[in-house]
């Protein structure tokens, strides 16, 4: 086994306690064995001592919607890539989506997907498996064998499943299996061929536009699913004033719904696509200073509940075209934490708060024992110097693709060193 | 004598009034008076009404200008002027003076195409290349024309079909063409966007000549040339622009324009066809034609592509019309002497009425045509004083 690691002198963020405040922790075999609140933690002759300088140790984040381009598409990204830009960005547990090539639809997938992470022994893995055969949204995929083989939870991710009787069946089905189902709200005929959000701006700009109650539509149709069928919904990445209104209508009425939102979504608008930025496209598309606004106050409120990176890399050659024909989406996982944390700098959330919608509330959805400062949680542990000024330049990230929406923009914050199961994958 | 005084000198002959002659022309009596005054030119339609009207042939077919040998030329260096940027894709590159600027210089090519030597040198040596992904073709031959009578060398390619089904993307062709040096690139594309992309990867400068649904620049410059030849001005004009806006570049890039020259700028259309912030965009918006009409000046008609209908923007091309084209009836809602525009094509009888489109003295459509060649060499020769100073 390998040699005990104390963190000493840094100021210790605990999500699950509320803690924020200076400590030190000692990490053994894997796990955190020693939390010391306020006081260093006892340090023995054959522990190695890292001071902390006062910076931020908290939980590794736990990032729930990832996309790589393994298997089927490795020009964009594979497997150990993202894994690599997950560890430099902080992120310890990944969540791959399941439209690849083929389709994480069956248990064999989601076997391959887990013993190729664990070859690579760089960040956790898991993944998420297809609701639909083939993502085709008309049969139901292999639910219950996909769970037993690993996977977390059940999606068909940017592709909302129209049929509404197979929807209902799905989440029926999936809740026997205790297995949260998360659902892109979009009317897709509402958003067919839209490339931004519907807007003054849109039409100004000549560009084919997705408005906003093409979410809301959705989201009342599986609000009213989930509920007669009493199952867990997660709406994925809620992007509208529109769509808020719905989720806090269900939460009212006692509907068991999670929500996500990515951090492009808190952190730009819709003029950020400014003049044809195809890195700025994304899906859902960003959407006015007003929506974005809602959706800090929402993720501050709780009724948001996590933050993903939505990392979706694409290649040069699918961005670098007209605005209508390039690919939709943005790399995430470099950027997730220090875009995050621009909520904390401008005062928008508590420290803890902030941190919890990335560490604690995702491993609580998935059933990790992850993120939290506890005796006994795994050690997925980031070292953080808070105030670090960085300037992101997308060619410096480490994702095979470059198109990151924060390319060009002002950060702080920056990971000094990231464990996973108390090894130090990243740092150090 | 210019054709102020050959207006007058005839009509004083008739013993009319300007208001007499103001009446059998369809036409306020001001046009009348700054036409004679010279401070306005009639255009070649007017012309040919005037010389119906008042009954002398001899009106039609002389020069506009009489101008004596190089006098052409000197007004064209006087007013020629360096473009404000490196390209041309918005009108909004364009602040007032500039726009002004350009109009006054498009005008003095007006009167240099219509010379029998129609040719200067001001793009001697320069190479232009034209780049339509989509297939148009008075506005390819409309820059054609422009270029080859500034002496430019012209290269013509439609590499819509051939190397988009090779795979070839907007920006390989642009990275091959820029190995060949053009100086002016000038680019018509399906997606909006497009001609910006372009001139991201491009040394020359780029002409947008259509982006998607976006703008059509050099297009809202030979309208508001039309309109200041036909009313002596653009500023305190009323101007409806009615059709398909929501997926008109044209109606982009002409409201901005005139806008940017102070004029009031009105659209008319089924609500289906108006983007849902244009009430953002400081024009008036109506959904009928005769209310909008009601005291415009310029009415301009936009293009009802015929897609539209299995889109279910409008359910058919009669009911459109019955609503929305315009005729003789709808027109009489508009100002007495209120002139009519279309970008081309024209889609008779859905849009427009033949009757209204074919009558000279309301019609300024083929007076568009002609502005546009000299629009479009004002453009591009200040383009090239801009790459003069900077090479």
């Amino acid at each position: 086994m390998s040699r005990p690691i104390a963190f000493t002198n840094v100021r210790l963020v605990d999500p699950e306690t509320a803690y924020d405040g200076p400590g030190g922790i000692i990490v053994r075999d894997g796990l955190i064995v020693e939390v010391a609140r306020g006081a260093a933690a006892d340090t023995g002759p054959d522990i190695q001592v890292i001071d902390g300088k006062g910076r931020l140790l908290c939980p590794g984040l736990v990032d729930m919607r990832v996309k790589t381009g393994e298997p089927g598409s490795e020009t964009k990204e594979t497997l150990k890539s993202a894994s690599r830009a997950a560890a430099a960005g902080g992120v310890t547990s990944i969540v791959v989506q399941p439209d690849t090539l083929p389709a994480i639809d069956e248990p064999a997938m989601v076997d391959f997907i887990l013993r190729r992470a664990r070859d690579i022994e760089l960040v956790h893995v898991y993944p998420a498996g297809a609701a639909t055969r083939d993502l085709g949204g008309a049969e139901m995929a292999e639910i219950g064998l996909m769970k037993d083989a690993g996977a977390v939870y059940i999606t068909d991710g940017d592709r909302p499943i129209v049929d509404s009787k197979l929807f209902r069946r799905i989440l029926t089905y999936a809740s026997g299996f205790g297995m949260m189902v998360a659902h892109r709200p979009v009317d897709p005929w509402l958003a067919k061929g839209g490339a931004v959000h519907a807007s003054e701006f849109a039409g100004r700009y000549g560009l084919p536009s997705i408005p906003a109650i093409a979410e809301r539509i959705m989201l009342e149709r599986d609000l009213a699913i989930a509920e007669v069928t009493k199952s867990r919904l997660l709406v994925d990445q809620i992007s509208s004033m529109e769509g808020l209104e719905s989720l806090a209508r269900g939460r009212s009425r006692g509907i068991d719904v999670v929500a996500s939102v990515s951090i492009n979504h808190l952190s730009f608008n819709e003029l950020d696509v400014g003049d044809y930025r195809t890195f700025a496209k994304l899906d859902p598309p960003l959407r006015a200073e007003d929506d974005r606004q809602a959706l800090i106050e929402a993720l501050a409120s709780g009724l948001i509940d996590i933050v993903v990176s939505a990392h979706a890399p694409e290649p040069a050659e699918s961005k670098r075209l007209p605005f209508d024909e390039a690919a939709p989406g943005s790399v995430g996982l470099e950027t997730l934490l220090p875009g995050l944390l621009a909520l904390h700098h401008d005062e928008r959330m508590p420290l803890t708060d902030l941190i919890a919608t990335v560490t604690l509330k995702p491993a609580n959805l998935l059933g990790l024992k992850c993120g939290r400062i506890a005796r006994g949680a795994p050690a997925d542990l980031i070292l953080v110097d808070l105030n670090a000024p960085r300037l992101i330049d997308a060619d410096k990230l480490l994702s095979k693709s470059k198109n990151s929406a924060f390319d060009g923009r002002r950060l702080q914050g920056e990971v000094v060193m990231t464990l996973v199961d108390g090894r130090v994958v990243f740092g150090g | 004598m210019d054709i102020g005084d050959k207006i007058a000198a005839a009509r004083n002959r008739k013993g009319w009034s300007q208001a007499r002659l103001a009446q059998a022309l369809g036409q306020a009596q001001t046009t009348v008076s700054s036409w004679e005054r010279g401070r306005t030119e009639p255009t070649r339609s007017d012309v040919a009404r005037l010389s119906e009207v008042l009954g002398v042939p001899n009106l039609d077919g002389m020069p506009s200008v009489a101008a004596a040998p190089g006098e052409i030329e000197d007004l064209i260096h006087e007013r020629l002027f360096s473009f404000p940027g490196q390209h041309f894709l918005s009108v909004h590159d364009l602040t007032r003076p500039d726009a002004e600027a350009l109009i006054d210089l498009s005008d003095a090519f007006v009167a240099l195409s219509r010379q029998r030597a129609k040719h200067s040198d001001l793009l001697a040596g320069r190479t232009l290349v034209n780049l339509f992904f989509e297939n148009s073709t008075r506005t390819q031959a409309s820059f054609e024309i422009a270029a080859k009578r500034l002496g430019a060398d012209v290269i013509t390619m439609n590499p819509g079909a051939s190397s988009i089904a090779k795979g070839e993307t907007l920006i390989d062709t642009a990275a091959t063409l820029n190995a060949m040096q053009p100086d002016l690139l000038v680019i018509r594309h399906k997606s909006s966007g497009s001609a910006s992309l372009l001139a991201q990867k491009v040394d020359g400068s780029v002409i947008n000549a259509g982006d998607g649904q976006h703008e059509h620049p050099t297009q809202a410059v030979l309208d508001a040339l039309s309109i200041k030849r036909a009313f002596g001005k653009v500023e305190g004009l009323t101007v409806a622009i009615c059709g398909d806006i929501l997926h008109s570049r044209v109606a982009r890039s002409n409201i901005g324009m005139l806008q940017i020259l102070g004029a009031s700028v009105r659209i008319i259309a089924p609500k289906t066809l108006i983007p849902s912030e244009a009430h953002r965009w400081g024009c008036e918006v109506f959904t009928d034609m005769r209310t909008g009409l009601e005291g415009c000046d310029v009415v301009m008609m936009l293009r009802l592509q015929l897609e539209r209908m299995q889109g279910g923007f409008v359910p058919s091309t009669r009911e459109y019309f019955r609503f929305f084209g315009l005729d003789r009836e709808k027109l009489a809602f508009a100002k007495p002497g209120a002139r009519v525009m279309h970008p081309g094509p024209m889609n008779r009888g859905v849009e427009i009425d033949s009757d209204v489109a074919d009558d000279l003295s309301i019609s300024l459509i083929q007076d568009q045509v002609e502005m546009g060649v000299a629009a479009r060499m004002a453009v591009l020769a200040s383009l090239a004083a801009r790459l003069g100073n900077m090479r």
